[in-house]
């Protein structure tokens, strides 16, 4: 591990994390969070709910790259948590918690359920864990559609917000939303610059040679998963807080993997910064093509196909090839004393 | 006596499943890919049975016949036009493109054919729904002929890949390809080779599937996820492990189904968990050998 952040190396190299740009950058986000929140002053409720929506597609898409571009798990069933998340919340709903609170201890109990799930999933690899994820996904949506006391099949409605008028609704689940967006992604942030970090990626490119070098791979992967199975249980909480009624089809459904999938590759797997850009695209395109039906869906999936294969890093991978940005660093730069910038540990997945 | 025949029937069911399955675990067998768009493959083999049996005056055992040369061709394509850049690409694209060629293909299919329900059963006549009684037990005839399609793939694949030099330069590619290169193989057209093989085998189990039940755009996943829990529970890389491991998820969801109609395809899932935690994962998994 690296500790001499700064300090000169031999050769006339220097470990680099924070640039200029970085710090400028790092602060105008958290000067965006605060212009955020006043959103629901400045807007009307239909903006602020559309915005909620937006940063649940980001912190799914940020979980997903965390799992999928710094772990090396492609996931096709992170429904599960999100699943979870929103049952979790009418389960306690109707055990006497209040809304909010239920939804942030259903949140934190889909990261609970990881816990056992990763003691089997982990064991996989590659393909082999992406439709295992799959299988468990299925088995969690048959197991609520069972229970008819949260609807069955049929769906289910969040009651005990309609205490709230419309619009205060609106904002504060869109207040909890930028909340829990902001600590998930700096928990991302902040996991993927420490030790645990570094330790993922070298799992993530060569398994057996990380192992060699001392990094506890299970536990490596499992931090990681238990963490985006909390941020998918709440954003599926946040999805229901933010639609009021859920269905197991919907929610359990697979469609959300293909959401993700589009969102990280898109803005680039493996990058920090991406996802975030995705989630934005995608925002976008749902808003202007989401009602043709079908078609939708095939530029979806081609659209998919074609960054996988000929941009494999995405918009912002291209963009920080080329400009060497590093808005919010999560890996290092080495930096030529008496020369500019090339990019350090933080090189997105070529072969896992 | 009812037990017996939930077991049989169980049997008759897992012939179907080891048939979706033999595809995939070829292909992984010979690529370490999995692919994630196998079950709507083998959908487009169920519509296009049905619009050659539908919309042409062919009949069904000839657009069976015709229908598999299709797919062959387009699992050639598949390997050429997505496959092979994905595979050089490293262990995780293929993931990625397969899961967005599925989403492409449900929603193609979508589009041209509807959400509605399609089934073969009423041009097949009485195939699908004849049975023989025997000592009490009934057996479906469609069923026996669908096991008994699955052994003679399983049979055929495991003689071509023992006794064929195509086969055993599949076998070779699947250990090593550089070296494989070395001696003169050509990977690329292996690779290729298997696609087609896998691709089409798919078909024949649409065709199956097009048969025994009514399908839609939305099929594919559900077939996935019932191949991939074949192949796990019979171990990875074992031939004949695929039929057992298909025999038991048939088993397993018969026997749920028998519990509470809703139970059936729980009790699959459950048992392929369960093999998952066990310690061999696998009933007949073999290490160190890809084929």
């Amino acid at each position: 591990m690296i500790r001499v952040h700064g300090a000169p190396l031999a050769g006339g190299f220097r470990v680099q994390r924070w640039t200029r740009v970085s710090i400028v950058s790092a602060l105008l986000s958290i000067a965006l969070v605060a212009v955020l929140a006043l959103v629901p002053f400045l807007f009307g409720a239909d903006v602020t709910e559309q915005l909620t929506t937006l940063l649940i597609f980001v912190i799914l898409a940020v979980m997903w790259n965390a799992l999928a571009g710094y772990g090396g798990l492609i996931s096709v069933g992170q429904q599960a948590f999100i699943g979870l998340g929103a049952y979790g919340t009418i389960y306690l709903t109707q055990h006497g918690f209040t809304p909010y609170v239920a939804m942030i201890v259903a949140g934190l109990g889909a990261g609970a359920v990881a816990v056992p799930t990763s003691l089997i999933m982990l064991r996989l690899r590659g393909g082999q864990f992406a439709i295992g994820m799959w299988v468990v996904a299925e088995v969690f949506g048959i197991l609520v559609t069972l229970d008819s006391g949260l609807g069955g099949g049929t769906g289910v409605s969040l009651n005990g917000l309609n205490v709230f008028a419309p619009g205060y609704r609106q904002a504060y689940t869109f207040w909890l939303t930028l909340m829990c967006a902001t600590l998930l992604l700096g928990l991302v942030f902040f996991l993927l610059r420490r030790r645990i970090g570094t330790s993922l990626q070298a799992v993530r490119d060569d398994e057996g040679a990380a192992a060699s070098l001392g990094v506890n791979v299970v536990r490596s992967k499992r931090v990681l998963f238990v963490v985006a199975a909390v941020g998918c249980g709440i954003a599926g909480a946040l999805y229901l807080a933010n639609t009021l009624f859920i269905q197991t089809t919907s929610v359990f459904g697979v469609q959300w993997t293909a959401y993700m999938l589009f969102m990280v590759l898109v803005g680039g797997l493996g990058t920090f910064e991406g996802p975030i850009i995705g989630a934005i695209i995608f925002y976008l395109i749902q808003a202007q093509f989401g009602d043709s039906g079908a078609w939708y869906f095939v530029g979806l999936g081609a659209t998919a196909i074609a960054f996988a294969l000929f941009l494999p890093h995405g918009i912002w991978g291209a963009v920080d090839r080329r400009l060497q940005l590093r808005l919010l660093p999560v890996g290092y730069t080495l930096r030529r004393l008496d020369a500019p910038a090339r990019a350090g540990s933080d090189q997105p997945p070529t072969d896992a | 006596m009812n037990w017996v025949n939930v077991l049989l029937q169980g049997v008759l069911l897992g012939g179907f499943y080891a048939l979706l399955a033999c595809g995939l675990s070829l292909m992984f067998g010979v690529m370490r890919i999995i692919n994630l768009a196998h079950g709507d493959i083998a959908v487009i083999g169920a519509y296009l049975i049905w619009v050659l049996v539908n919309q042409t005056s062919i009949p069904p055992w000839l657009a069976a016949l015709l229908v598999l040369p299709v797919m062959w061709v387009a699992g050639y394509a598949m390997y050429i036009l997505l496959l092979e850049r994905s595979r050089r690409a490293g262990m995780l694209v293929p993931l990625l493109t397969t899961f967005g060629l599925a989403i492409v293909i449900e929603n193609v299919l979508l589009q041209v054919f509807s959400p509605d329900d399609h089934s073969l059963l009423s041009s097949t006549g009485t195939l699908a729904t004849s049975s023989i009684t025997f000592g009490g037990l009934s057996i479906s005839v469609f069923g026996v002929l669908t096991l008994a399609t699955a052994v003679i793939v399983l049979t055929s694949l495991q003689a071509f890949l023992s006794r064929t030099t195509s086969g055993r330069q599949m076998r070779a590619t699947a250990e090593d390809p550089d070296v494989a290169e070395l001696v003169g193989i050509n990977a690329r057209a292996v690779y290729a080779r298997a696609t087609a093989i896998a691709v089409a085998i798919a078909g024949l189990g649409g065709i199956f599937l097009a048969i025994r039940q009514t399908f839609d755009p939305s099929t594919g996943p559900t077939q996935l996820i019932f191949a991939f829990e074949a192949v796990v529970i019979g171990g990875f890389g074992s031939q004949w492990g695929t039929l057992l491991g298909g025999i038991v998820l048939g088993v397993a969801q018969v026997i749920g189904a028998q519990v509470n109609p809703q139970y059936f395809v729980l009790f699959g899932h459950i048992v392929f968990l369960a093999v998952l935690a066990s310690p061999r994962g696998g009933l007949l998994s073999r290490r160190g050998s890809a084929l």
